[in-house]
């Protein structure tokens, strides 16, 4: 028989498969609160998908064709302009989902997903979606939490997006934390930086590239050399 | 002053996402904590990619630079 594998080995792929069903159910907060019997009628209309490193899932524009879970690895979301610039909407980590707003709302991929590591997924298509959420009134009510919750996403990243104040903020503490007059150098990792700009730490990453296009800094590898204080300073708006 | 990602050993649960978006395979599991395999394999990088530590759920891998003015 045509790619016949080994006993133990098939018995090997259907234990793992088992597995990533259960870890799917259980890290999702779709499926939170759900009976053993529900979960088995949902388990049924599941596929899994592995998807290596840098591979694309589904494309902005495309129509939207199933809701996907990360079981394990990370899976970057995030939109493009038409001049190439990329905006990171979040990191779907294991048990977050994506591409479920389209999905309920039945238009476009809002938003492209790549694979930035090793992924296993599991899905439900669109179609099989709206069956299990008529015939399960709690996932329905889970659905709206995860909706919930991404609503509440979006509006803390629009806040970030006003994106010149960011970088304003950035250029500030860069400048308040340069090397000192007695040659004290602090450090900073990126994180710090998104806490003390009250910002979102992808937000730092942006603000220092953009700071890096237009010459204000030169990003070394492990140090931010300001090249161009004045500017620097006229972007936070304090003088140097 | 830091050359490579520091890693705080009690805060990593061993997770191993940093491990898998590292692109030049710097960082591996052992006895279920991350650890810079090489710092020579590290410097293959020509500037932080910071991916570690930007995926790290526990906040276990720190990837600090040093902010200095050009003379």
């Amino acid at each position: 028989m045509p790619g016949a594998l080994p006993n133990n080995l098939e018995a090997g792929i259907i234990l793992d498969d088992m597995m990533a069903e259960a870890d799917c159910l259980q890290l999702s907060a779709y499926f939170s609160g759900l009976d053993s019997e529900e979960l088995d009628s949902i388990r049924e209309h599941m596929f899994k998908k592995s998807v290596a490193r840098g591979e694309v899932i589904i494309f902005e524009g495309e129509p939207a064709t199933a809701i996907y879970i990360v079981i394990s690895g990370v899976v970057k979301v995030f939109k493009t302009s038409t001049d190439g610039k990329e905006q990171i909407i979040y990191l779907a980590r294991p048990g977050d989902s994506f591409n479920d707003v389209p999905v309920f709302g039945g238009g476009l991929n809002l938003a492209s997903a790549e694979a930035i590591m090793q992924v296993n997924l599991c899905g439900i298509k669109k179609d099989e979606l709206k069956a299990i959420l008529l015939e399960n009134p709690k996932l329905a009510e889970n659905v709206l939490k995860v909706l919930s919750q991404r609503v509440e996403q979006m509006v803390s990243l629009v806040e970030d997006l006003s994106f010149r104040r960011v970088t304003g903020r950035v250029a500030k503490i860069l400048l308040e934390n340069a090397e000192d007059t007695n040659g004290q150098r602090h450090r900073l990792t990126q994180q710090e930086m998104a806490a003390m700009a009250g910002t979102a730490r992808e937000m730092i990453g942006r603000s220092l590239k953009l700071l890096e296009d237009e010459g204000k800094v030169r990003l070394e590898r492990n140090r931010i050399v300001i090249t161009d204080k004045k500017a620097l300073g006229e972007i936070a708006g304090v003088s140097t | 002053m830091a050359k490579i990602p520091e890693i705080d050993r009690n805060k990593c649960n061993g997770c191993g996402l940093c491990v898998g978006v590292c692109s030049c395979q710097a960082l591996v599991l052992v006895d279920n904590t991350v650890e810079v395999r090489e710092k020579r394999e590290c410097h293959q990088c020509t500037r932080w990619c910071t991916m570690c530590e930007m995926v790290c759920p526990t906040g276990a891998i720190q990837c600090p630079f040093e902010v200095v003015t050009e003379e």
